[in-house]
């Protein structure tokens, strides 16, 4: 007899990736690093690694040293962001 | 959780296929223009509780029959009853035992009468995409390989027809439905390691036409959503140090 197949989803593109509990702040991007990687120093003087939103992607926004820009970070990994706007 | 079967364990679930390969054949003897699906599972229950056995499919989840008996475009789990058999249909037969606690698990396809040429292709591209799926079931190998093989033979000669997705092959021991599920697709050397002792059920389902299947409002009968014709093969197998063990045979 034929079980019924479950199906592992792969990810929904709707859901955005942003979470609630993520801590905003903002900082100036002190060094691009590889695969789109960036040490960004945060005002309260720590510096994260922080990689581009995936919306910042798509619309190819160019983030280069010396920006200011706005990084979410993670309650669990305070050393990891995402880079989700950069200020003008 | 995955279970690896002893020898011993294995030898039980041979017995237990064994009586699922008799079933199979007493109701390929049966099978004749006229008869009613009822009379077949009658006949099959009869015979299995007169080996020991226990028909494993009655009373799981609520089914209500001791075979599956599919028609032309029902592609597994019809429920017999009154229908009559008519020549020219492909009837797929899927039978369960449970032998002192151990399952065995298969089904085939037949062809009543005289049908055409390309539904007489369909059910032997089954029958030897399972034999495909069995070979490539040797220890070291991954579940993938197994529906990498079965989808090869399904495909070759630019064959086209539908595999099922949406129902599975499975692990078999204690339980009809054990870990891991066996797709009749994939991808060669991903999904689980086979190792010895591993038991399963290899079953394709393969159309005429596409792989989407529906189930009837009975909540069991699976069909083709095209209306396609679908043929089903299936054997019980463990993986030996010798490689790939059919259980379901006399």
């Amino acid at each position: 007899m034929a079980e019924r197949a479950t199906h592992v989803q792969k990810g929904n593109c709707d859901t955005p990736v942003a979470k609630k509990d993520a801590i905003e702040v903002e900082g100036t991007v002190v060094e691009p690093l590889p695969n789109t990687m960036f040490a960004v120093e945060l005002e309260n003087g720590h510096r994260v690694l922080a990689h581009i939103s995936g919306k910042l992607r798509m619309n190819f926004i160019r983030i280069l040293p010396g920006d200011r820009v706005r990084v979410e970070l993670s309650p669990y990994d305070l050393t990891r962001g995402r880079i989700t706007y950069r200020l003008k | 959780m995955v279970t690896r079967k002893s020898r011993q364990e294995i030898d039980q679930m041979r017995r237990a296929g064994r009586i699922v390969a008799e079933v199979l054949a007493l109701v390929e003897s049966e099978l004749e223009p006229g008869v009613s699906t009822g009379y077949l599972d009658r006949v099959a229950e009869k015979y299995i509780r007169s080996q020991g056995a226990v028909p494993s499919f009655k009373g799981y989840h609520g089914y209500p029959a001791s075979l599956c008996i599919s028609i032309d475009d029902e592609v597994v789990h019809g429920i017999p009853g009154e229908r009559i058999i008519r020549e020219g249909q492909l009837v797929s037969i899927d039978a369960g035992a449970i032998y002192q606690g151990w399952h065995g698990d298969g089904a085939r396809t037949f062809v009543v009468g005289g049908v055409r040429p390309d539904v007489t292709e369909l059910v032997e591209t089954t029958r030897v995409a399972l034999m495909a799926g069995i070979a490539a079931a040797v220890p070291g190998a991954r579940i993938g390989d197994i529906g990498a093989a079965v989808e090869g033979a399904a495909t070759r000669n630019g064959a086209r027809f539908g595999i099922v997705r949406q129902y599975v092959g499975h692990g078999i021991g204690t339980a009809m439905h054990e870990e891991p599920q066996v797709p009749n697709f994939g991808l060669p050397n991903r999904g689980m390691q086979l190792v010895p002792g591993i038991c399963l059920a290899i079953e394709p389902m393969l159309t005429l036409g596409s792989h989407e299947v529906e189930t009837r409002p009975d909540g069991w009968t699976v069909v083709t959503r095209d209306g396609s014709l679908a043929a089903h093969f299936e054997h019980t197998i463990a993986v030996t140090e010798r490689g790939p063990e059919i259980l379901t045979t006399v």
